[in-house]
């Protein structure tokens, strides 16, 4: 009989190693696959039976055996493909999770893998550039830049060689699709930046993955070797990153690969033109390089089927911190917070009352219920001094305290600044000093009226988005929860 | 950790990684990996080899919270400390993991783990641990003191 437990980290986390140990030592055969994406359900096990595959979750070592005898009903959780929280989603970029194991190519190709590459390479840069633009793919590291414009301008621009960068620096608090994505279905980003490499007319990529990634890490090193002779004649390398959330950033990303502090230039000239080591560089996000894939080999149009206004195609939306089911979410764009905040995620784990969302890292927003009704899309997030970011969803219970929050992204964003520009350097410890002032209650008038003020500053004075968008959170916990500000 | 590396050793890594572009950060990586740690006298050899000077490697070693310029004698938890975590409670957990360690393990905050949907989650080396709470907690701290 043979049991399916995934190694994706969050289901290791969880104990998924001890769970497959002891199935091993039970004389069961274990495949160990990519994750769902159904984390409260982790470990996950599934068994295969002549009807498909049955799930049972949360599994501990001590269940397998009454698992093995019918005993485990209550944990009996049934075909996880036609789960309510599967069954919701459009699974392009991770249409792979949970079914295939991540380093086999036999189970890659298996599943249309390399077909995008394959049309890529019959139909040349200029048709790929076509279909790219088609498909209205935004970068999905939170920019929303338009992908086509990118690499339609890095095609055009004259260097002596030009780069694909991957930025899987996933720093934002929140957000786990990048990993799940690299442990998942390496060979899926592989493909992506190879038919990036096509498109823009680079030879050679960097996969720049932070250092608390250490599966990751693994995988796409494993990933690249294995998959070099398919690609060839372009290379992909993974970098390491060193624990800077900065280097997010894809400036200060580029400055770190080419052994540099990680400090923000100053844009222009834009990475596009002049990126790495002075050479024209498309620096896309891995959920943007995944999506790619499945573009070429389906059409831009299709893809550009998903999605409302601007904001076309798929989104996978996380959902984190305390909410019931949390996990990763597929979908179309257009459902709105409260849909995926309560439908889908069934309100927070510990039963509370939802007090707040983040939505978009440690950089976005907070938002209160009655906001709730907001779809999920660019512009209509920028709309409500928001964004999206990378889609990421935190919800916090009536416990939480807004004020700390806004005073956390003050001190999250001091720790973590580069130094390069004053607004960020400086706003953010004169930030958390006023906050503390307005805690302690010394002239919370006059205090907050300074916090709006130097959020101005930051917000339009700030080199990069650390510092720009500090504000985000701060402003939005003020206007938002103002009792909490008044304890 | 924390063992002196000899001179041949730290040659024998910036030989690995000197054909590489931009090769500073790999090599930075695995003399940490090699010692525990990048010394003065690493810095001096590295930007000697590299041919940069030693304040533009020095930088480079401070800029980044992953680097250690001296030996820590502890063992490291790494307790995730940002948004998603704090609402699962993970401030109290890291309360509790600072009375709990004195001396005995060294508690450090690290910004995101990726495992935001099974918080409070921690690393100790590369071994992740989520959903921690505060038995669990104690016992992951025992385990390592």
């Amino acid at each position: 009989m043979r049991l399916f437990i995934s190694d994706d980290a969050a289901a290791v986390a969880c104990g998924a190693d001890r769970v497959a140990a002891r199935a091993e030592a039970l004389g069961l055969k274990v495949i160990r696959t990519s994750s769902w994406g159904l984390h409260w359900l982790e470990p996950l096990v599934e068994i295969e039976s002549a009807d498909g595959r049955t799930g049972y979750g949360p599994v501990d070592p001590s269940d397998l055996e009454a698992l093995l005898r019918g005993e485990l009903e209550h944990k009996r959780v049934g075909a996880i493909a036609e789960h309510p929280f599967m069954v919701r989603q459009d699974r392009l970029t991770f249409a792979r999770a949970g079914r295939t194991r991540s380093l086999s190519l036999d189970d890659y190709a298996a599943t249309g893998g390399w077909a995008g590459l394959e049309r890529a390479r019959a139909i040349g840069p200029a048709a790929i550039l076509e279909d790219v633009t088609a498909s209205g793919l935004r970068g999905r590291g939170g920019a929303g830049f338009p992908c086509g414009i990118k690499w339609t301008t890095v095609r055009q621009a004259t260097g002596a060689r030009k780069y694909i960068v991957c930025n899987a620096d996933e720093g934002d608090s929140g957000t786990f699709a990048d990993r799940m994505l690299m442990e998942g279905d390496p060979f899926c980003l592989i493909e992506g930046m190879a038919i990036a490499g096509l498109a823009v007319g680079a030879g050679r990529g960097y996969v720049y993955i932070r250092s608390e990634y250490p599966h990751a890490i693994a995988k796409m090193e494993a990933a690249a070797r294995l998959a070099a002779p398919l690609i060839a004649p372009f290379e992909i390398e993974v970098r390491v990153g060193a624990g800077a959330y900065v280097c997010g950033e894809e400036t200060s990303l580029l400055n770190s690969l080419e052994g540099r502090r990680g400090e923000v230039r100053a844009k222009p000239p834009l990475p596009a033109v002049e990126g790495l080591f002075g050479c024209p560089t498309a620096v896309n996000n891995v959920l943007t390089l995944a999506a790619v894939p499945w573009i070429l080999a389906h059409g831009g149009e299709a893809y550009a089927g998903f999605g409302r206004g601007c904001s076309r195609g798929t989104m996978p939306i996380q959902l984190a911190g305390n909410v019931k089911h949390a996990g990763l979410f597929e979908a179309a764009f257009g459902l709105t917070l409260g849909e995926l905040v309560y439908d889908i995620g069934g309100g927070t784990a510990s039963g509370r009352p939802v007090k707040a969302v983040q939505v978009g890292g440690p950089l976005g927003a907070y938002f209160p219920p009655t906001l709730f009704d907001i779809p999920f899309d660019y512009e209509a997030f920028a709309a409500r001094d928001g964004l999206i970011g990378h889609a990421g969803i935190v919800v916090f219970d009536d416990t939480a305290d807004m004020a700390q929050q806004a005073r956390f992204a003050f001190k999250f964003c001091a720790a973590e600044s580069c130094g390069k520009c004053t607004p960020c350097r400086l706003g953010a410890v004169r930030g958390r000093e006023t906050i503390e002032r307005v805690i302690a209650g010394e002239d919370r008038a006059a205090n907050l009226a300074l916090v709006e003020e130097l959020c101005e500053t930051m917000k339009f004075g700030s080199l990069c988005a650390l510092g720009g968008f500090t504000p985000y959170p701060v402003m939005s916990a003020i206007t938002h929860f103002p009792q909490d500000f008044e304890r | 950790m924390g063992r002196l590396m000899l001179a041949s050793a730290l040659e024998e890594i910036v030989v690995r990684h000197a054909a590489r572009e931009g090769p500073l950060l790999p090599i930075l990586h695995d003399v940490q990996r090699e010692q525990g740690y990048i010394g003065e006298a690493d810095v001096r050899r590295i930007a000697q080899a590299l041919n940069l000077s030693r304040a533009e490697v020095s930088g480079v070693v401070s800029f980044y919270h992953d680097f250690r310029r001296a030996p820590e004698p502890l063992p490291v938890l790494k307790l995730c400390r940002a948004e998603a975590c704090q609402a699962r409670g993970g401030e109290a957990l890291a309360r509790r993991a600072e009375e709990r360690s004195s001396g005995r393990v060294k508690v450090e905050p690290v910004y995101c783990l990726g495992l935001c949907s099974v918080g409070p989650s921690a690393m100790v080396g590369d071994t992740v641990h989520a959903r921690l709470d505060p038995d669990a907690l104690d016992a992951l701290i025992e385990t390592i003191a």
